[in-house]
């Protein structure tokens, strides 16, 4: 903080930053003023997170320099970056799970003693600030996410900060907690600090920001100043912003797909809708609770039914039994109680191998370690559920010819970009190891696949792509049972939306228009706020 | 029958549980120490043996148990060194390099005691004893207890700083936070590395400590193997602890018991063959794992080296 009436500034001059084939960070400038909300726009992949790890420290700049009120200041490490009044809440919580709130507050602070008095009252002064009330005693790991960020932004400016940096705080969050933590950064505004705030959402930027700077591909592509932006009225900035993120793919992605994808407006159903009476149901939980070792949620108690031809999207805060859901489905993880029946059989005590064969898949969400095996060819990694079944195996042995052939038929019909099927399938983007999940999953006679997190972390072209896949699929009788922690995913592809909440389901909204994603985040945050 | 209620008989099994116990205490919460900062110090036997070794080469030479006790310490930070370097700096595999220095400490410490002490007198004699007035006359729990070896009272004494600091200072949450998510620590502005660095040293003097205090109170001598696996369960009791040092002392206490237990019974005349005696401590830490193993939680990041920005 400083004692003069002239705002902070923190400028950034021509950063860049190289990662192994790729430039995270090309010759990005920009000025972050105090009092103002400066909203970074851009997909995955644009390069944000870098610039934030670098401002927080922990990346150093191949190149460039970082100034605050026009003198130079390197930010070599994250102390740095604290002592120069820089709070960062990260995408992932650095909330330590097992520490209380208070424990967590004072981790970094010098002197032999906790000072836990001290905390205490420098947590109820920042409570009041962001408005939030904060058990100083509950354990991190027992908060709800909303909650969690709150603690974390108190985090960020235990000490006084002048920048407080926000990287895509609402990925997570319910629209409720989404609006709360909007009070939140007025607030903080409201005191003289700078914020940044990172997301992927036009409509959130246009909302939140004094101005906005759109990255794309690793370059400041777009700023739109705090004058133009009052200037606007909303359909202008959204043209503007739109056609920065975009650039020339504007033409290949239609307007509307483009306004959707970066998302502009709230969602609505793209699905064509079903008449889920006359159709008969595909899966069904009855009473489901599952058995597993570790300390992943298990599902409780859950009855759904996925019909033929229908998207059931399964809404939630991110492990709240998600994991498990799908896995007690796929054959993964055994029940303790419940029947599972595909197909009006009974699979309770059929294995992943026989629900497989039977037409019923699983795409999971930890695609580098679970989907795919990084170090084999890819034409291996399409096959991988099929060993030891014709025609790719006869007698024990590998048929590389049969193999190949499957391998480029995949590759052809999912548009997979990689150098060949022989490449270790590790080596491909997030997307293209997507594709290839799916393009296993869904090939062979795929009647329901389960797919959880399906777009997470994916760039805005792959997310539409992995989205009309899904649809297809489901537009040709197939089955989806899609979990995901992104309603506005949720929104656009499911007919009916079920919620789940620390294992179990706690309402079922039909996708029928505008209002939904209300409906479903009054259950999640119902469901949360209930349990404490 | 009579004669294990006898004061006498009583008084030597308090005793003899007390130096069972004490360098198992010492071991584990150096082992504490380090686990809580995430670092897995499967070498802990080895480094016992390097702390038993220096203190009983010490005290023999000088005559000082102090002394001994002091370089026990120092031997256990040396041994340590090539964790904290290889581990804590290099970011080399832990399980690795912790049975290599449990190898090498076996390897140097017999070879050291066969060289230079196996031919000549290596009984260290009784440490002085410090009575503490009053205390001291009680029957029974007077001569077990209050005259120990003023060692006896500053390793308790560092026990419970230990576990002080630990759980109410800046540094000991830094070093929890260490084993939980050490990203977190760094974010907030703390050094995974120094924390850790701190942490395998001070837990290298524990750990030398407790080896020290194994030759020089418990068993006046050194021979080679003399810890005899009490390091490795110092581990067991580090893990089921969860690192509350309280309940580390306490389970160091009941091993102590089943040691003693058995020359308790043979001293009363029960013909129980002496293999099956030397067996019972090993069989209680195998029920005790088997009934508590599912509640062992160790940190997260345990055996883990932090890079920073990996995920």
């Amino acid at each position: 903080m400083t004692t003069s009436t002239a705002p902070d500034v923190i400028s950034l001059r021509e950063i860049t930053k190289a990662f192994p084939g790729v430039v995270a960070n090309d010759r990005i400038s920009l000025d972050i003023v105090s009092g103002q909300v400066h909203c970074l726009l851009g997909e995955n992949g644009a390069g944000k997170s870098t610039l934030i790890s670098i401002l927080a420290g922990m990346q150093q700049p191949d190149s460039g320099t970082i100034a605050i009120n026009g003198a130079i200041t390197p930010i070599n490490s994250p102390k740095a970056a604290v002592d120069h009044g820089i709070g960062v809440v990260h995408q992932h919580s650095t909330l330590v799970p097992a520490f209380t709130v208070l424990e967590n507050l004072m981790l970094g602070e010098t002197g032999v003693m906790l000072g836990k008095k001290k905390a205490k009252e420098r947590l109820d002064e920042l409570s009041e600030l962001l408005g939030a009330q904060i058990d100083p005693h509950a354990i991190a790991a027992d908060l709800g996410l909303g909650q969690q960020q709150q603690v974390e932004i108190a985090k960020a400016i235990w000490k006084g900060s002048r920048l407080l940096i926000l990287d895509e705080p609402t990925s997570m969050l319910t629209p409720q907690a989404i609006e709360h933590l909007g009070e939140s950064i007025e607030r903080v505004k409201a005191q003289g600090l700078a914020v940044v705030f990172i997301t992927h959402k036009l409509r959130e930027a246009y909302a939140m920001g004094d101005c906005v700077t759109v990255l794309r591909g690793g370059r400041n592509v777009g700023h739109i100043s705090v004058e133009q932006l009052a200037s606007y009225d909303e359909q202008q900035a959204q043209d503007a912003i739109l056609s920065a993120m975009f650039g020339d793919d504007i033409n290949t992605v239609s307007d509307e797909a483009a306004a959707e994808l970066a998302g502009a407006t709230e969602s609505v159903r793209e699905t064509r809708g079903i008449d889920l009476e006359n159709r008969p149901v595909r899966l069904e939980l009855s009473g489901v609770s599952s058995r597993g070792h570790g300390r992943d949620v298990e599902v409780d108690d859950v009855a759904l039914q996925v019909h033929e031809g229908e998207i059931l999207g399964i809404a939630g805060i991110d492990g709240h039994g998600q994991g498990a859901l799908a896995e007690v489905a796929a054959g993964q993880r055994s029940t303790s109680s419940g029947i599972v029946r595909f197909d009006g059989q009974d699979v309770t005590r059929l294995g992943v191998r026989g629900r497989q064969q039977l037409g019923l898949r699983y795409v999971t969400d930890d695609r580098l370690h679970e989907g795919t095996v990084g170090s084999m060819s890819v034409a291996l990694n399409l096959v991988v559920k099929r060993i030891g079944q014709r025609p790719f195996w006869k007698f024990g042995q590998i048929q590389r010819k049969a193999v190949d052939a499957e391998a480029a038929r995949l590759i052809e019909e999912y548009g997979i970009r990689t150098p060949s099927s022989a490449t270790r399938a590790g080596t491909l983007s997030g997307g293209n190891i997507q594709k290839i999940l799916l393009a296993r999953e869904l090939t062979h006679g795929a009647r329901l696949v389960i797919v959880n997190k399906p777009t997470y972390g994916l760039d805005l072209k792959t997310v539409h792509l992995v989205r009309e896949i899904l649809i297809d699929f489901a537009a040709n009788g197939g089955s989806v049972l899609l979990l995901s922690t992104d309603l506005d995913e949720l929104v656009e592809l499911s007919h009916r939306i079920e919620i789940i909440s620390s294992g179990r389901i706690v309402g079922s909204v039909t996708n029928d228009g505008p209002g939904t994603a209300e409906k479903v985040g009054h259950y999640m945050t119902g469901a949360i706020e209930g349990v404490h | 029958m009579t004669d294990m209620l006898s004061a006498a008989f009583v008084t030597v099994f308090i005793a003899s549980v007390i130096g069972q116990a004490m360098p198992l205490i010492l071991a584990s919460v150096g082992e504490t120490i380090g686990e809580q900062a995430g670092v897995l110090n499967l070498g802990i036997e080895g480094v016992m043996l390097v702390g038993a070794y220096s203190g009983f080469i010490v005290t023999l030479t000088t005559g000082n148990f102090w002394l001994g006790m002091l370089a026990g310490a120092v031997g256990g930070v040396v041994a340590n060194l090539a964790m904290l370097v290889l581990n804590v700096w290099l970011g080399l595999n832990q399980i690795v390099i912790g049975l290599a220095i449990t190898l090498i400490g076996e390897g140097i410490t017999s070879v050291l005691y066969l060289q230079n002490n196996a031919k000549s007198n290596t009984s260290l004699g009784t440490a002085p004893a410090l009575s503490i007035p009053g205390l001291s006359d009680i029957p029974v729990v007077g001569p077990s207890i209050f005259q120990q070896s003023g060692i006896f009272w500053v390793a308790i004494v560092l026990v419970i700083v230990a576990g002080f600091f630990l759980s109410r200072t800046n540094w000991g949450l830094s070093i929890r936070a260490a084993g939980q998510k050490p990203s977190s620590l760094d974010a907030a502005g703390g050094s995974v590395i120094k924390i850790r660095s701190h942490a395998v040293i001070l837990g290298g003097a524990f750990v030398g400590l407790g080896g020290a205090y194994l030759a020089e109170l418990t068993t006046a001598t050194f021979t080679p193997f003399i810890t005899n696996g009490l390091g490795f369960i110092a581990i067991v009791i580090t893990m089921l602890s969860r690192g509350r040092i309280l309940i580390v002392a306490i389970t160091s206490v009941v091993y102590g018991f089943t040691v003693a237990v058995g020359p308790a019974l043979q001293v009363l005349g029960y013909n129980v063959p002496a293999d099956v005696i030397k067996m019972i401590p090993f069989i209680v830490v195998i029920l005790t794992l088997i009934v508590f193993a599912r509640s062992s939680v160790v940190p997260p990041a345990l055996g883990a080296p932090y890079i920073r920005g990996a995920r």
